[in-house]
């Protein structure tokens, strides 16, 4: 990340030309990266960041509205929920959870999907049948409905939910990775190196995978926000981690039920997913953007 | 005319490679034998599409399995055995260290992602246990050897920072590093200048005297050919159809595709007389799937006569070939079954 920003200051010194730029890619990277950033930095910083204790209940002050309301106080910047949580306080410890299943989720799917998935481009035959054909076989089933299955059966904790969440996941990557690995296989230096003797496994994984990882990388942060979109669904559902854990999809569920009367409690945690979700969205979009028009001129 | 009497370091008999497909069985390789002495260049001369390639990969074991397979024949390396019968384990210990290949594209031949010194530390690695200081030692030693200035520098570079000369140069670097007996040269240099050429045949003599490697060189030049084989087999759709050494080839040619394939070759004082066109060979190679009944050059032989169209000729010895170790598969030197 820390790359990327640098590479925009020094291609792009002058503000007058980002400004010009205003719809190109490295305003995608730069709005995303902020905002991921920023998310991340709440869920790294969150017991310093948070005011209060967001498991502390606090029942004279239960179902207080936020500061900018009537009878809103400087004490609960985003109000309470029934039982007198800080919802800022709950917000920010949400944001660990969110993020933590998020990238688990998206690390274990991407790493089982990815080596499924080059396998089956690499061996071919049987291999490639199986796999594929169960990768399809999943693709045909609605993932949540997957995800709601399996935690019915071994009940919702963070571990299981990133479980489940990386098994709904694999799909996308095997097939990106079984595209890439079947045109990358087809290339000379490959030849050349099965001429030398070398493994199998060691042309895959030291030889192929390295030309494979621009592509991956995008489709790995555009997997983060589906991951934090379907922890969200599950939670909203009952099925995610158990409360009283603050998660976003939990505080949706909560106020649910009470969205004339408190619309806070669920309000914030939704406009916090959609900021993340577009974040990572933007800066998955600029990634892409930036790697494929390199790869078109690398090819000359 | 090298002597006949050097050691026989590879020798395929017999060989046929086959790829199935749904349109048929297309005999890529039908019946090539070869012999290749120790010290010795051999070549193998043809067009596209002949079998050139396919018989070096298929040596090297590396016809893919799904379509292709070598269906019969053996294929000998002095002191290992028979190839055709070798584990993939078995085979992967071979390539790179006893038999290597360098192949037609230099420029992507090479893995753009990494530099030449790390590929050419790879080559050494997956047969050598050796300390990394040894390793680095032995590539800039190698890289010294295929002519690369300043090895030391040279040995961080990508390849793209390299030009096609030089990148062929890191192949045969790589594909030397292990002291091969056998490295099977694929059209090394039909994808260069000609200058360039000349200076890559030239690191690949004098690389064969120093290292002691043989090579089988493949090609469709027979420029390259009289430069640098001492031996020659000239193949067709599949089989071979003229073996000899090569000055006998040049000044004697038997096969009628030989012949065409000689006087094809443009020439400098070639307009001087009342004739403008180049001599061609007329008609196209066959399609593998459709291969004619009988010789299979004989729709487009100009001295094609009856026995031609009822049987395929074996490569044998005509009347005086034993001698100078001829041998061709045509009709004309050899008797048809129903003469005599």
């Amino acid at each position: 990340m820390l790359i990327l920003l640098l590479t925009l200051e020094l291609e792009y010194g002058d503000w007058l030309t980002v400004r010009k730029r205003f719809f190109g890619k490295n305003l995608k990277i730069l709005l995303g990266a902020i905002l991921v950033a920023l998310n991340i930095g709440m869920a790294v910083f969150a017991p310093f960041l948070a005011p209060y204790d967001p498991y502390q209940q606090d029942l004279m002050h239960r179902l207080q509205p936020p500061v900018w309301s009537d009878k809103g106080t400087w004490d609960h910047l985003l109000g309470t929920d029934n039982y007198g949580r800080d919802m800022l306080s709950r917000l920010i410890h949400g944001s660990r959870i969110s993020m933590l299943v998020g990238l688990s989720a998206m690390l274990f799917s991407g790493v089982l999907g990815s080596i499924l998935g080059m396998l089956a481009g690499y061996l071919g035959g049987r291999t490639e049948l199986v796999i594929m054909r169960v990768a399809d076989a999943q693709f045909a089933l609605p993932n949540i409905l997957l995800a709601i299955l399996i935690v019915a059966s071994i009940g919702g904790s963070t571990l299981n939910l990133i479980l489940v969440l990386g098994i709904s996941g694999w799909v996308i990557y095997a097939r990106v990775a079984f595209g890439l690995m079947r045109s990358f296989k087809e290339r000379a230096f490959v030849q050349s190196v099965v001429a030398l003797g070398a493994r199998d496994t060691y042309i895959i994984f030291r030889h192929i995978l390295p030309h494979m990882i621009p592509v991956l990388t995008v489709v790995s942060t555009l997997q983060v926000a589906q991951m934090i979109l379907r922890e969200t669904a599950l939670s909203f559902l009952g099925l995610g981690v158990p409360p009283p854990t603050p998660t976003w999809g939990n505080m949706l569920a909560e106020g649910r039920n009470r969205l004339w009367v408190a619309p806070w409690i669920a309000n914030y945690s939704g406009i916090a997913i959609i900021l993340v979700v577009w974040g990572i969205n933007m800066l998955g979009d600029g990634l892409r953007e930036h790697f494929d028009p390199r790869a078109k001129e690398a090819r000359k | 005319m090298e002597a006949k009497n050097n050691n026989l370091l590879l020798e395929v008999k017999d060989l046929k490679t086959y790829f199935y497909s749904e349109t048929g069985i297309a005999r890529a390789v039908d019946d090539v034998s070869l012999k290749l002495c120790e010290g010795e260049t051999l070549g193998i001369v043809g067009e596209s599409g002949c079998g050139k390639s396919v018989t070096a990969l298929s040596i090297m074991q590396l016809i893919p399995n799904p379509p292709g397979k070598i269906v019969s024949g053996e294929i000998h390396l002095a002191g290992r055995g028979d190839l055709t019968r070798f584990t993939e384990k078995e085979m992967r210990k071979i390539r790179g260290n006893e038999i290597s290949m360098i192949f037609q594209e230099p420029m992507t031949s090479l893995n753009p992602v990494f530099r030449i010194g790390n590929q050419i530390s790879e080559a050494i690695e997956l047969h050598q246990e050796t300390t990394r200081k040894a390793v680095l030692d032995r590539t800039i030693e190698m890289l010294k050897l295929v002519g690369i200035s300043s090895p030391e520098k040279r040995v961080r570079d990508y390849p793209h920072q390299l030009s096609g000369g030089m990148r062929q140069r890191v192949m045969i670097a790589m594909a030397l590093s292990c002291n091969p007996r056998l490295m099977l040269a694929d059209e090394p240099t039909t994808a260069l200048d000609v200058t360039i050429q000349a200076q890559i045949l030239d690191l690949m003599n004098k690389l064969k005297e120093e290292v002691g490697t043989s090579i089988v060189l493949i090609t469709h030049n027979l420029g390259v050919i009289a430069e640098m084989a001492q031996n020659v087999s000239v193949m067709y759709a599949g089989v071979v159809v003229e073996n000899t050494d090569v000055r006998t080839l040049f000044a004697n040619p038997l096969h009628p595709y030989t012949v065409g394939l000689l006087t094809s070759i443009p020439r400098a004082d070639h307009g001087a007389g009342k004739k403008r066109r180049l001599n061609t060979i007329p008609g196209i190679v066959p399609s593998l799937l459709n291969l004619p009944v009988g010789c299979r050059f004989s729709d487009r032989c100009s001295h094609v006569h009856e026995p031609c169209h009822k049987w395929e000729p074996p490569l044998a010895y005509p009347k005086n070939g034993i001698e100078t170790d001829h041998s061709v598969r045509c009709w004309l030197h050899l008797t048809p079954p129903d003469e005599g």
